[in-house]
């Protein structure tokens, strides 16, 4: 019998961070998978001893997750002195991803987060494509997006904070959304790819490399059946096979409760 | 001599530990006369059931004989030392000879009737509101902690905002934001996140022509107090969802966000764990009594009325004849389809008829068949939770082609609620039919599995009743949501803590849930129910 520990720490899917680091970890610490990696720390210990480690600690995580919603408020207020465009524009650029206006050239802040403020006179040209890959967003900050109406490329890879309740926020970008990439974000599962439904006008999906859907490959066919105009990308069918024989064994070593 | 007595009256032993209404310091006692060991009549005899297990019970009385004046002499000296032994030190109990440890505290400023999804929702959120730290002692008081029969387990776990009533449609809004948030809400340090396993799909109820009026009011309702409802045509739903047969379908809603179903068993171990990392203390046992005091006030009418105050709560243990009294200064009544009988102990409902005394808790155990059916034809992973214009309702299970579903019988059929078995006739006449009339492909279905749950059905008007009673005035209600309670949980937990803590509704105005309505006939009808 392999003890749990190893086990678990075969399970857990490597998540870049490169940026925000801070982010990353606590998406981390909400991820299923990795909280089984967990480890007896010296912190750990002390907070099991003495109340006031654990308060702080609860403190800290709390400071965490409250930064990230003030990351992710609504950036509606420019909406009127700058356009929708423009202000759903400078949300994703705060957050570290880049946009790409109708007929212009990618903008994408530098290491620093600098970009250059040119965009602000373009409040006339739609935004055509979003790639937010490894940024922060969350439920809330999705509603920043639903202000580019002719948005047809969205790239949310890597995203820690994207789970299945964003995705069924994303129907308002319905009409012009044409493709969708969700590959590596570590908390949407089957559950919420079931909604992508409203996405009609969808042409190209990419949902590889998602750790918490539980079967890749019949995902993979039952979204492909749901969006029959869509090209499905991503999921490699050999890998859940191979998987298969793997498991079994587990299972049947697993003493049985008389 | 001395060294093994100290050792036999300090060591907890089968010796030394005799059920029964032993005192505490009684090894002081044996300390200072051994005699007692050796004195034949005045071993206090086991067996002596009911017993308290408290030092308030009448001592065994002395026989006399080998003690005389002298033991009574010592009663006196050890009830002085104790006393200022309890004094220095309040809140320790000083029971060596008799461990006490499975029993629920002495005390506790707020007792919770019932360990459900609203009862610990309620615990949550006075220790999330409590002004200090630690302000508040709250004992949260179950029947059966694996949940057997709990309606949080057994329920579908359901979460919509398609309802007639504002509160309603607030309360699961607020709670849709809970359940959203819910790993900042119920984040433990070191504790692995939860998995709610939320399924966003929403809610798809389908109206025929005699209630499509109703239903676009609702829906005007819904869109106004803030949920994402559309409105959909025959037309329209048969091109979003091909294998609807919309015969006898004029009108249908669906809910586009925050809407769909989840794991109940995740929601309660959640809030468990929480509200234990909080402080909050659990007890396995039954409450089977309430000890009240009351008075008599007149109204303005000069009307005598009968105003009672709940100050103790005897807790029976489970399997077992010994109870605690536990002394309270509030009790919330979150024991869903049974807190009529709760209700009923605090003395509601024993009175004239038609008077405020003489009100019922109207809300009783009704019980409700889920069965669960395998279909491979049937809809796909875009299938939502469809609730027909026949009040059969069914939802996609995972991935392998499972179904889930159900029908509220209607008052004529209304199954016996003294057990929990399935009626299995009832999916072949009431259940099957209607469902293959909506879907034809389930024509061809096989059913897997099947269990039965209880609603805490209101049978006023199917909404929950929320706030204090007005004559027993530190008993709270939170119950008789007929099937609505799991999703509306955080949010009417919110509410009675803020009820409590500052007085009135705050987040949530429920005025309209409040209790007095049963006496003044106030009907508030909800029609979304199924």
């Amino acid at each position: 019998l392999s003890s749990p520990f190893s086990q678990s720490l075969r399970l857990v899917a490597p998540i870049g961070n490169r940026s925000t680091r801070g982010i990353h970890q606590l998406g981390g610490a909400v991820d299923p998978e990795s909280s089984q990696k967990k480890r007896r720390t010296m912190l750990q210990y002390l907070s099991d001893h003495f109340y006031d480690v654990e308060f702080l600690r609860g403190y800290f995580l709390q400071n965490k997750m409250d930064k990230v919603h003030q990351k992710n408020r609504s950036f509606a207020h420019l909406e009127e002195t700058h356009g929708p465009n423009n202000a759903g524009a400078f949300f994703i650029l705060k957050q570290g991803g880049a946009v790409k206006f109708r007929d212009k050239e990618w903008i994408r802040p530098d290491k620093y987060g600098h970009f250059s403020q040119e965009f602000w006179n373009f409040s006339e040209v739609p935004v055509e494509a979003v790639d937010a890959s490894d940024c922060a967003i969350n439920y809330e900050g999705l509603e920043n997006l639903h202000l580019l109406k002719e948005l047809q490329s969205l790239s949310l890879q890597r995203c820690p904070h994207m789970d299945d309740w964003c995705l069924s926020r994303l129907y308002p970008l319905a009409d012009s959304l044409q493709e969708l990439s969700l590959a590596g974000c570590p908390r949407i599962s089957e559950r919420g790819l079931a909604c992508l439904h409203h996405l009609q006008n969808l042409r190209r999906l990419d949902i590889s490399n998602l750790p918490s859907v539980s079967n890749p490959g019949l995902t993979q066919i039952l979204v492909e059946e749901m969006l029959p105009n869509c090209k499905v990308v991503g999921v490699n069918l050999a890998e859940g096979l191979k998987l298969g024989p793997e498991e079994q064994p587990q299972d049947t070593d697993r003493p049985i409760p008389a | 001599m001395l060294p093994r007595v100290l050792s036999l009256g300090v060591r907890r032993g089968p010796l030394t530990r005799r059920p029964g209404t032993l005192r505490g310091g009684f090894s002081l006692g044996k300390v200072v006369d051994d005699r007692w060991y050796c004195g034949s009549g005045v071993r206090p005899t086991s067996g002596c059931v009911p017993f308290r297990t408290r030092n308030r019970a009448p001592h065994w009385q002395d026989s006399g004989s080998a003690w005389g004046r002298g033991y009574k002499y010592w009663e006196e000296k050890l009830s002085e030392i104790k006393k200022k032994i309890q004094s220095v030190l309040p809140g320790t109990s000083l029971h060596p000879l008799y461990d006490s440890s499975h029993l629920p505290p002495d005390h506790s400023d707020v007792v919770i009737v019932g360990g459900g999804v609203l009862g610990l929702s309620v615990a949550y959120w006075l220790k999330k509101l409590e002004k200090q730290r630690g302000a508040l002692r709250v004992l949260v008081v179950e029947r059966d902690l694996t949940y057997s029969q709990a309606s949080s387990a057994l329920s579908l776990g359901g979460i919509h905002q398609q309802f007639s009533l504002p509160e309603n449609i607030h309360l699961s809004l607020f709670s849709a934001s809970f359940l959203r948030n819910i790993n900042e809400h119920l984040a433990v340090v070191d504790a692995p996140p939860l998995d709610l396993q939320f399924n966003p799909l929403g809610y798809l109820w389908l109206a025929s022509e005699k209630d499509a009026a109703a239903m676009e009011n609702n829906v005007k309702v819904q869109r106004q107090e803030g949920a994402k409802v559309c409105l959909m045509s025959p037309d329209q739903l048969r091109n979003k969802f091909p294998w609807i047969n919309t015969e006898g379908v004029a009108l249908a809603s669906y809910g586009m966000e925050d809407e769909g179903w989840f794991d109940p068993w995740c929601l309660l171990q959640g809030l468990r764990r929480k509200v234990q990392s909080m402080g909050v203390l659990f007890c396995q046992g039954e409450v089977t009594r309430f000890v009240s005091s009351s008075d008599r006030m007149l109204t303005k009418n000069q009307k005598e009325v009968k105003l009672k105050r709940i100050y103790e709560v005897h807790v029976k243990m489970d399997n077992s004849v010994e109870y605690q009294p536990v002394e309270c200064a509030l009790v919330i009544n979150a024991a869903g389809a049974w807190s009529a009988q709760i209700a009923a102990l605090a003395g509601i409902g024993k009175g004239p008829p038609d008077t405020l005394q003489g009100t019922k808790l109207p809300v009783e155990p009704r019980k409700r068949y889920v069965y669960v059916w395998h279909c491979p034809q049937g809809p796909g992973l875009e299938s939502p939770l469809v609730a027909d214009t026949s009040g059969t309702y069914f939802r996609r299970e995972g991935l392998g082609s499972n179904y889930l579903g159900g029908r509220s019988p209607t008052e004529e059929e209304e199954p016996d609620p003294e057990n929990l078995e399935v009626d299995h006739d009832f999916f072949q006449d009431k259940v099957w039919p209607h469902l293959a009339q909506r879907v034809p492909a389930f024509e061809t279905l096989k059913v897997q599995n099947a269990w039965a749950g209880y609603y805490d059905y209101n049978t006023f008007d199917q909404n929950g009743v929320v706030g204090p009673h007005p004559l027993v005035v530190n008993m709270f209600f939170a119950t008789g949501f007929s099937g609505h309670g799991l999703q509306q949980a955080p949010g009417v937990g919110r509410a009675v803590a803020e009820m409590i803590l500052e007085g009135r509704f705050q987040t949530i105005n429920l005025d309209s849930f409040l209790f007095s309505r049963f006496y003044l006939g106030e009907k508030i009808q909800e029609d979304n129910i199924i």
